[in-house]
């Protein structure tokens, strides 16, 4: 393990102290869970003590189906294993809508005086409506990346000046980097002779997978 | 007298300086900016969730397709986000190729920057010469992986082949033959490295071709100097980075700071802007030619004398010899099991970032155990300088919009992804 992440990992310690619910070391890099209501003061601290004077990414997470295989060849049932290829898009019932620590907003922060990175995670505190703090006044740049999390997971960030959808279509529906979500999407479009306009309709083609999702010990 | 307002213009999203699909609503006042509203999205092609559903040695494809006029860099943060979880070691030779692929890229990319950016300003030769060069360094990426622009020749553990023993050469037909065609072959003789050598002697001599169209150039600097001035404390916070970074004025290169493959085995220096105005940028990218070039030379200089392995021998990961499928067992399994299923990579997270000619491409991958990612996130360096757009040509003329949208290098497939 690299000792200045290791001293990164103290130092952050020291000035943030109780607000971090977690700090690990994965390959070499420095992970700390922050609350969200405790979020945008230790931000500040990250920025101002610590050094972070660069947010370089921000981004949600979907954990909804995270461990979960297509294949599973463990278990074998009287008909063999099972082969069977199914999207958890379609299978997933109200019971998920429930499930805590959900979604996560990932922070990917530079320092250049220091050369250090830092990832910060916050878990919104409901599914429902998972709502994080803005943190536009810390970084400004945070503007767009924020958008394009609200865009593509839903995540709604409290003070954000101009919360509006970024990459999908105008009129969209739903956020589709959402594990929920299937790859095909809802609507496709085409050009329609008789009403001389492009028209969208529900989409024809089915969800196929081709190569299941296994996981190996 | 009748009430004077603020006129909205709509620009793009089909315009040649829109530099791909971008829509600006620009709200004026005269001919002067007032705000800018960057519509983006409209090559929004759902790379991420895509990459979620295949096998992580069947998206590579999809890095070349993001920034599409740098593509072997984009493929080498991903394959660095797969090689960091499976910590899996990565030849010498391999690392030489890559750091060799990625300045190459890097040429590629600033090459299209600079003929863009100075025909958007009217200056068309430029265009021109760029194009010739470009053309020699596409055949390069032709010569290894058989195609012109999406390569797909970084692999998990090394690069899909070693560097072939010959070149191409230009064929016999109406329009070039003789002494000409001699001529065009005349570096095509000898090895891919062979013609990339004989390129790195040239090269410099070019720059100073387009240096000497645009360094001194009236209209060029008419139109550049103290055109979208950002200050170094705006740009850190803006989320700048790579040559809009430097443009103004701050050291900082992960090839230099957090250098990753052979980089701190090269010599290279960092250029840097001092007002981080448009032209203190053109500045900055034509100086990273030459230090490019420099790299490029010291690579094929390395790599003519130190032959070996180009991929990781670890055949769980990397596909075995196709002879050895042909008669050892174990191979014909390891070729199958990769080619079907693919490897699955151990539960972790990782963040790996390149310094990409636009500035820091990072890849974010969440593994969940699985053969597919879980989640992916690319960090694209052209989001954050086009969300800054609003802010740079506040303030200026509608003219400018081009200056400063050619000087923040931006390709959609990236911003979009």
């Amino acid at each position: 393990m690299k000792q200045s992440v290791l001293d990164l990992q103290k130092r952050v310690n020291q000035v943030l102290g109780d607000d971090i619910v977690s700090s690990t070391i994965i390959l070499d890099e420095l992970t700390i869970e922050l609350s969200p209501s405790k979020a945008l003061a230790a931000f500040n601290l990250l920025k101002d003590e610590l050094g972070f004077e660069q947010l370089m990414d921000l981004c949600g997470v979907d954990y909804l189906d995270y461990g979960l295989a297509n294949w599973e060849t463990m278990t074998a049932v009287n008909s063999g294993f099972s082969r069977g290829v199914f999207d958890f898009a379609e299978d997933n019932d109200d019971e998920y809508l429930d499930m805590k620590r959900r979604f996560a907003v990932v922070y990917h922060l530079l320092s250049i005086q220091h050369n250090l990175r830092i990832r910060v995670k916050v878990f919104p505190e409901t599914t429902q409506m998972p709502i994080v703090d803005s943190v536009i006044d810390v970084w400004n740049c945070a503007n767009w990346f924020e958008r394009e999390a609200f865009d593509l997971f839903g995540i709604l960030f409290k003070n954000h000046p101009d919360l509006r959808r970024l990459l999908t279509d105008y009129g969209f529906i739903g956020h589709p980097l959402r594990k929920d979500f299937p790859l095909t999407g809802h609507v496709e479009v085409r050009y329609d002779a008789e009403k001389k306009r492009v028209i969208y309709e529900p989409v024809t083609i089915e969800n196929r997978i081709n190569v299941p999702r296994v996981i190996r010990k | 007298m009748p009430e004077i307002r603020n006129y909205t213009l709509n620009f793009g999203p089909q315009h040649p300086s829109a530099h791909g699909v971008l829509r600006l609503v620009l709200e004026l006042d005269g001919e002067t900016i007032v705000r800018s509203d960057p519509h983006i999205g409209l090559l929004h092609r759902g790379t991420e969730k895509l990459v979620e559903y295949k096998p992580y040695n069947q998206s590579i494809g999809y890095m070349d397709r993001l920034d599409y006029v740098s593509m072997m860099s984009n493929e080498h943060a991903y394959v660095m986000a797969i090689e960091k979880m499976l910590a899996l070691e990565v030849p010498e030779r391999a690392q030489y190729i890559r750091v060799m692929f990625d300045e190459i890229t890097r040429v590629l990319n600033h090459l299209m920057w600079l003929g863009a950016h100075a025909l958007d300003i009217g200056a068309m030769t430029v265009f021109l010469y760029a194009f010739r060069e470009r053309e020699d360094l596409m055949d390069c990426y032709e010569a290894v992986s058989g195609a012109r622009m999406h390569a797909t020749y970084y692999r998990p553990g090394g690069v899909y082949r070693d560097l072939p023993d010959t070149m191409a050469k230009h064929a016999k037909s109406k329009w070039n033959s003789g002494k000409k065609l001699d001529e065009l072959n005349e570096t095509r003789e000898g090895s891919l490295l062979d013609f990339i050598d004989a390129f790195t002697q040239r090269f410099p001599g070019y720059i100073d071709e387009y240096e000497t169209l645009l360094t001194d150039n009236r209209i060029w600097k008419q139109r550049t100097v103290d055109i979208g001035i950002v200050s170094p404390e705006r740009a850190l916070q803006l989320g700048f980075t790579g040559p809009m970074l430097r443009g103004s004025g701050i050291e900082w290169d992960l090839r230099k700071k957090q250098p990753y493959e052979v980089y701190d085995k090269l010599d290279f220096d960092i250029p840097v802007g001092v007002t981080g105005d448009c032209y203190d940028r053109y500045l900055v990218r034509v100086a990273e030619m030459r230090e490019s070039n420099k790299i490029i030379k010291q690579c094929v200089d390395w790599l003519q004398v130190n032959p070996g392995a180009v991929i990781s021998d670890d055949h769980k990961i990397t596909p075995p010899k196709r002879e050895d499928a042909k008669s050892n067992m174990e191979a014909l399994i390891h070729h199958f099991k990769l080619y079907t299923e693919g490897y699955t990579v151990p539960e972790s997270e990782v963040y790996a970032a390149v310094e990409h000619p636009k500035g820091e491409f990072g890849i974010y991958m969440v593994s969940d155990g699985a053969n597919k990612p879980y989640r992916m996130k690319v960090r694209a360096p052209g989001f954050a300088h086009l969300a800054s757009l609003d802010e740079m040509v506040k303030g200026h003329m509608i003219a400018d919009v081009v200056s400063i949208i050619g000087t923040q290098d931006i390709v959609f497939g990236e911003v979009d992804r």
